[in-house]
């Protein structure tokens, strides 16, 4: 029997942007008078859709637009969407930290956040003190807390460090207090942010692991990841936000998936035109393609054979750009890079001279096993001792391709998939 | 599946003003504690002193306000031994003026915790209330025996039946001082220009409250200004109570009732008011 224990209607979010300051006031008051008249907020109407690369009209922007969805007891969702997408501000409305500007949400029991591990201790407080504070500050009570003090000591392993002011702790070990003190709350719902992402991969692997028991126990957890790998193993369902909206909801496979394609739509905007760019732009790279021997672009690569990847590129300014550094990064689908080639390992000197041209990069044997990949690449001038680098062009997630599995040994077996292929030689002695 | 209606928690942008969401005060009860806690231990850590401070600061402040006021000045003490006559006032003025400033800058203070995690945010303004209320019962402790020392040595103070009221003076002395400070809390989240008036207004504050002067010497003309003040009668009887000067007047602490009661309700529902949204201003 499923039990609907939060829902969200209708939430939406505006926010200024710029600065608040003189200008503000006539705002408030103009606000003010079409209230006394019984209108609607002058404010409200306006606003761009949150789209941070685009310079919008409007000092108004909607951080959020129409939010629905409902959340079941013991499920664990997923909320994912790039930088900017809404995620925090739909955490910060969920945890009451702020309100919605319209639109509202109802939950069945506590609701605890977590958007930051350790949140009130006081540096001069011994550790023990502190973790009464944050935990009481999180909602629970002192005999709640006294209860489960050794549960916590022996979780966060500082044990020897109790009677000590936290502000002599090293920021691993604060942490470490921190998440452990959050570890034994036990709210209904539970909200948590990318706070994973601390400490060593011990303690990861711990905290995700009591994440995964929270969940076992019929609890509710929301959890807001950039990472596709935790979000597919941890959670039931996903929700993809984006520029603010709430595009697709549901499995959280099927989420992971969605996004991940999202990602790859956004790459079909042919390369010249992306404005998420960064870099002085006195060069351009403006098409990206995997080709064959011959040239011709292949949209199929396949593990273990030869392929080339194309640039072409144009330079905006007149002056010749000498031995410049090409660099290009490749993730795998969980945003891990796989590998990194770079110009300045091999020694290849790069003078641009034309206005508008090629830069071909062979792979004799494709080394990447079946999946999907993303390529960034930037363009800058060569780093030395006297003077970092100076970013020319770079583009993130310039390229998505995928690879199939191929033969790379060339013996007749395909290859497995994920990660890459080693050259190796096996001897047996 | 049958979807009953029975939800603990429903958030909407608006509530109805006089939801002020008070029962839930009642539930973190153990962090107002904690944070009163808090205040003590972390001010005195690393001190030599410790709480010994608590009494440097009115001894202090008395023995200068004696110099200055007392033997420079020669402002009229009504009789009354002039250090004691100070120490009287400076404790409870102090209370008042520290439980005003520290209040008055709950938001943006906190804005910190504020912004990660939601528990009323009137539990932080209770607490310095609270922390203020320990600090000053020890404080009363030096002014009561310095009290009882003169009372032993003169015999021109004369305590009376009044110092029944003392209780209720000092509840009011904190409400008073607690709906001030959120208000002025609430209103700088958004414009800072108030902040920078609470330093010397309360400092203003003091010279129209009969701190270092008896309400006796002030020219009848201009004595309804002091008399607006609600501090003052408050002051007046809690000096008439324990030192038998001044006059006690029924309806002059009737009007810092009302006042504090006034303050106190507006203070709640513009604090409440502010406490879902601050975030975005702050």
């Amino acid at each position: 029997m499923s039990k609907v224990v939060l829902k969200v209607e209708n939430i939406s979010k505006q926010y200024r942007l710029g600065q608040l300051g003189t200008g503000t006031m006539s705002h408030d008051i103009n606000r003010w008078w079409h209230k006394v008249r019984g209108k609607e907020d002058p404010y409200l109407k306006i606003g761009d859709s949150n789209d941070r690369s685009v310079a919008g009209g409007s000092e108004y922007v909607w951080s959020l637009k129409d939010i629905n969805f409902e959340v079941e007891q013991g499920e664990v969702l997923g909320i994912i969407g790039k930088n900017g997408a809404g995620k925090s501000t739909l955490l910060k409305i969920l945890s009451q930290v702020t309100t919605p500007t319209t639109g509202e949400f109802k939950a069945k029991g506590r609701i605890a956040s977590l958007l930051e591990v350790g949140t009130g201790f006081h540096p001069d407080l011994s550790g023990r003190e502190n973790v009464f504070l944050n935990g009481a500050i999180l909602g629970m009570s002192k005999a709640e807390i006294k209860s489960k003090l050794d549960e916590i000591v022996d979780f966060s392993g500082v044990a020897k460090y109790l009677d000590t002011p936290v502000k002599r702790y090293s920021s691993g070990m604060m942490v470490r207090l921190g998440f452990a003190v959050a570890a034994h709350l036990e709210p209904e719902i539970l909200i948590v942010d990318e706070v994973l992402a601390v400490g060593d991969a011990e303690f990861q692997k711990k905290c995700l692991g009591k994440m995964k028991d929270v969940a076992g126990q019929g609890r509710t957890v929301l959890f807001v990841s950039h990472n596709m790998a935790a979000v597919k193993n941890l959670c039931t369902k996903g929700i993809i936000l984006k520029n603010g909206q709430l595009i697709f909801s549901g499995d959280s496979d099927d989420a992971c998936n969605k996004y991940l394609g999202m990602s790859m739509d956004q790459a079909q905007d042919s390369l010249e035109l992306r404005k998420d760019r960064t870099g002085t732009g006195e060069i351009l790279v403006e098409q990206m393609y995997f080709s064959d021997f011959y040239g011709n672009s292949v949209a199929q690569l396949i593990s273990g054979e030869y392929v080339k990847l194309n640039l072409k590129y144009k330079k905006t300014i007149k002056e010749n750009l000498t031995d410049v550094f090409l660099g290009i990064t490749i993730r795998n689908e969980s945003d891990i890079v796989q590998t990194v080639i770079a110009t300045d390992e091999t020694k290849t000197a790069l003078n641009v001279n034309k206005n508008e041209g090629f830069i071909e990069i062979e792979m004799p044997k494709l080394m990447l096993r079946g999946g999907s990949y993303s390529i960034t690449i930037m363009i800058s001038t060569q780093a030395n001792i006297l003077k970092e680098h100076k970013i020319l062009d770079r583009v993130e997630n310039a390229l998505f391709f995928t690879v199939e599995r191929g033969d790379y040994w060339k013996v007749g077996n395909i290859n497995r998939p994920s990660g890459y292929l080693q050259d190796v030689a096996i001897i047996s002695k | 599946m049958n979807q009953t209606d029975d939800w603990d928690l429903v958030v909407k942008p608006l509530n109805k003003w006089y939801d002020l969401r008070l029962k839930e005060i009642l539930r973190y009860k153990d962090l107002l504690l904690l944070f009163v806690r808090r205040d003590f231990v972390s001010v005195y850590k690393q001190t030599i002193l410790g709480p010994i401070w608590f009494f440097i600061q009115p001894i202090i402040t008395s023995i200068t306000f004696t110099v200055i006021f007392g033997n420079l000045a020669r402002i009229s003490t009504d009789g009354i031994p002039p250090i004691l006559f100070y120490i009287s006032g400076i404790t409870l003025w102090n209370y008042f003026s520290d439980t005003l400033t520290k209040t008055s800058d709950t938001f943006t203070a906190n804005a910190n915790i504020f912004g990660k995690v939601y528990f009323p945010r009137m539990i932080v303004p209770l607490s310095v209330v609270l922390s203020n209320l320990i600090k000053f019962s020890v404080q009363l402790l030096l002014f009561l025996s310095v009290w009882v020392y003169f009372l032993i040595t003169k015999d021109d103070i004369h305590p009376n039946i009044y110092l029944l009221f003392v209780p209720f003076l000092i509840l009011l002395m904190g409400f008073l001082g607690l709906a001030f400070g959120i208000i002025i809390s609430s209103m700088t989240t958004k414009y800072r220009d108030l902040k920078f008036l609470v330093g010397f207004g309360v400092q203003l504050l003091m010279y129209a409250t009969p701190i270092v002067y008896p309400l006796s010497i002030v020219p009848e003309k201009y004595k309804w200004i002091i008399l607006a003040n609600p501090v003052t009668s408050i002051v007046e009887t809690f000096k008439f109570a324990f030192l038998g000067i001044g006059d006690f007047n029924i309806w002059h602490l009737g009007y810092s009732l009302m006042f504090t009661i006034i303050l106190f309700f507006i203070g709640l529902v513009v604090f409440h008011k502010v406490e879902k949204s601050f975030m975005d201003t702050v």
